[in-house]
């Protein structure tokens, strides 16, 4: 992966990027709308994420819409996150889990951890992502396996969004029942990742890059990706995203990818000033371009984003949510809460998520993967 | 009226199967299927809780009228395709599977050598299979020989639409299958439907093409037509395409 950004000179943002992207006409986006099924090129996506292109969101939309349609219909995958520990020994600049800062941490042992699942699966969900900081004494993969082992009868998948692990750490994962792996690079530009991430093993850039293949190796089969955004000029990312799950699906053509969209959001005790927030219409420019280069990529917007550009994205692109999320440990179960990792926008309750779904005609969608496709225990009669 | 269809022993009016995904809600799915006058109905087994048939994808399946097919989408390879058949039957009682092995995520395509290793564990199991593949004639010929109850090529990739990209191949497998042959994905309209069941398909399976229309329950009960009129037409005989205008009887017309 390191090679193919580095080939591309993008390991930074190019100093000629906004001339590059400036060269782009209406004529050049207007060729690649016409033909919305058309697969990933660089050009492509410089057309369509360029500033000529800007001028045309309306016609993005259009096209992004009818991609989505075709190859999603009108199902909506609901998830939700499992937050299991906030401790950290990581600083990143942006993260309310920041290892400096002050507030009261909390660690689910796997007995809370499950009951705060089932809380989640009598809301209907059946689809989990575990999240944790990056806690290693304590949330390493012997943890994660054992919750796994407890979950697996309760969800249809499981995922993470952990630490960076080995291939084996991955496989043992994929042995005990999860099946999906999100890590996002947060930023693509060297220079901006070792600002933000000035300590801790999360300081190693190359070691995050990396992560997806041998997650890919171990057999995952859905692999998360996504830049943080605020950090570095989105456009930039967004192409790095791009060549970075076209190099996975060339590769590792077994697993499916997804994009997520984190745009900065506040959090406690973080002050830093981010030069590169990205506006609503920004964000619809880059899930549009992303979904007319990959017809067949999950598009995920989270709660960090609210109800309102929640309810309009899902008519241009997004295809899986998350709903009632709460990004604490022990959230779900407790009035008092410990230090979330961010502050949530959406706050609609799980229920009218989902009856705002199916009011728009949407088939919100709780089960999408089958845990008999695993081979474990009980699996083999 | 025109000829029924037998698979695996069982008659089939409708030559319309029909896929669940995609459709706004269950109700919707099952005015189309209705609409549709289908007797074959594909579930992917990911999607519903088979052992519960109160299951919202389910529950609208009328089972007295319609063939439940429950699939394997999903299935990486011939373990997991066999694994998940297995519990499938296990949870409902049914032994008809659609198997698909479909290891690439985005464009679904079968794997034709997990496909065919998976369907000769699963007749062998008393299974009837219906395997979902790529047109290829030779892979056809293969399951047919290891006793699948039809063989299920493309008329073009999964979902997109585009009708019948495959014609040449469809064409040998059709003239050489001894098993039903269901034009499985890619139709589009009905008037792809039409070209499939004119070429001597059994059957189609239609998802997408209903799934996404505004109108659903007319699209299905359009493609019921589309698929009438060209079974009709096939049953007829019809004249050969031809480059030019020809009279009726141009050389022994002179006889009277």
């Amino acid at each position: 992966m390191l090679e193919n950004l580095e080939q591309e000179n993008l390991t930074r943002v190019p100093t000629e990027w906004q001339s590059t992207l400036g060269k782009y006409t209406e004529t050049d986006v207007r060729r690649e709308l016409a033909n919305p099924l058309a697969h990933f090129s660089r050009r492509r996506l410089e057309a369509l994420l360029s500033p000529a292109a800007t001028g045309l969101l309306e016609e993005l939309a259009q096209a992004s819409r009818k991609v989505t349609r075709l190859r999603f219909g009108n199902a909506v995958n609901l998830y939700a996150p499992l937050y299991v520990s906030n401790y950290c020994v990581n600083q990143c600049r942006y993260c309310g889990f920041n290892c400096t800062h002050h507030d009261e941490r909390r660690r689910l042992t796997v007995d809370e951890a499950v009951e705060e699942a089932m809380l989640i699966a009598a809301e209907g969900f059946r689809d989990l992502l575990l999240v944790s900081g990056e806690d290693v004494n304590y949330i390493h993969v012997n943890y994660l396996a054992e919750l796994a082992g407890r979950l697996r009868g309760m969800f249809s998948s499981l995922s993470i969004e952990v630490q960076v692990l080995t291939q084996e750490e991955y496989k043992t994962l994929f042995d005990a029942g999860i099946d999906g792996v999100t890590i996002y690079q947060e930023t693509y530009d060297r220079a901006a990742y070792a600002y933000y991430h000035p300590a801790g093993p999360k300081a190693d850039y190359e070691n995050r890059l990396r992560s997806q293949e041998g997650a890919a190796r171990a057999g995952m089969r859905k692999l998360g990706l996504g830049a943080l955004l605020g950090l570095r000029d989105w456009r930039y990312e967004t192409l790095c995203l791009a060549l970075h799950a076209r190099t996975l699906m060339k590769h590792w053509w077994q697993s499916k990818i997804s994009f997520s969209f984190p745009r900065m959001r506040p959090a406690h005790e973080v002050r830093e000033d981010f030069p590169h927030l990205v506006s609503d219409r920004e964000l619809v420019q880059m899930i549009c371009a992303l979904r007319l280069c990959f017809a067949d990529a999950g598009l995920v917007l989270s709660t960090r984003e609210s109800a309102e550009f929640r309810n309009q994205a899902l008519h241009f692109g997004i295809t899986q949510m998350s709903a009632g999320s709460k990004t604490n440990p022990g959230g779900y179960g407790e009035e008092k809460s410990s230090t979330r990792q961010f502050d949530i926008a959406d706050n609609r309750l799980v229920s009218e998520v989902h009856d705002y779904l199916e009011n728009q005609g949407f088939d919100p969608v709780w089960k999408d993967w089958d845990c008999g496709f695993h081979r474990c225990e009980g699996n083999d009669r | 009226m025109t000829q029924s269809l037998i698979i695996a022993g069982r008659e089939f009016r409708s030559r319309l199967f029909i896929g669940t995904g995609k459709f706004s809600s269950p109700e919707i799915m099952r005015r189309a299927i209705d609409a549709s006058g289908t007797e074959m109905v594909t579930v992917a087994l990911r999607r519903v809780d088979i052992s519960n048939p109160q299951d919202n994808m389910l529950a609208p399946i009328d089972r007295a009228h319609v063939q439940l097919l429950p699939n394997t989408s999903g299935a990486r390879d011939a373990d997991e395709a066999v694994r998940v058949a297995r519990l499938a039957r296990a949870a409902s009682g049914v032994d008809w599977i659609k198997l698909e092995v479909t290891p690439d995520p985005h464009y679904l395509l079968p794997d034709p050598v997990e496909t065919l290793k998976a369907a000769e564990i699963l007749v062998k199991e008393g299974f009837i299979v219906l395997p979902y593949i790529n047109a290829d004639p030779v892979l056809a010929k293969r399951l047919q020989d290891v006793g699948t109850a039809t063989v299920m090529p493309l008329g073009s990739p999964i979902g997109s639409n585009q009708g019948i990209r495959t014609r040449a191949n469809l064409e040998i497998i059709i003239a050489q299958a001894t098993v039903p042959v269901v034009i499985d994905a890619g139709l589009g309209l009905p008037s792809h439907a039409s070209e499939a069941m004119e070429m001597g398909a059994d059957a189609v399976l239609v998802n997408t093409a209903i799934a996404v229309a505004a109108d659903p329950e007319q699209m299905a009960a359009a493609f019921r037509l589309g698929v009438e009129a060209g079974r009709l037409a096939y049953e007829s005989g019809p004249g050969a395409v031809r480059k030019t205008a020809e009279a009726s009887s141009p050389l022994t017309g002179f006889l009277g």
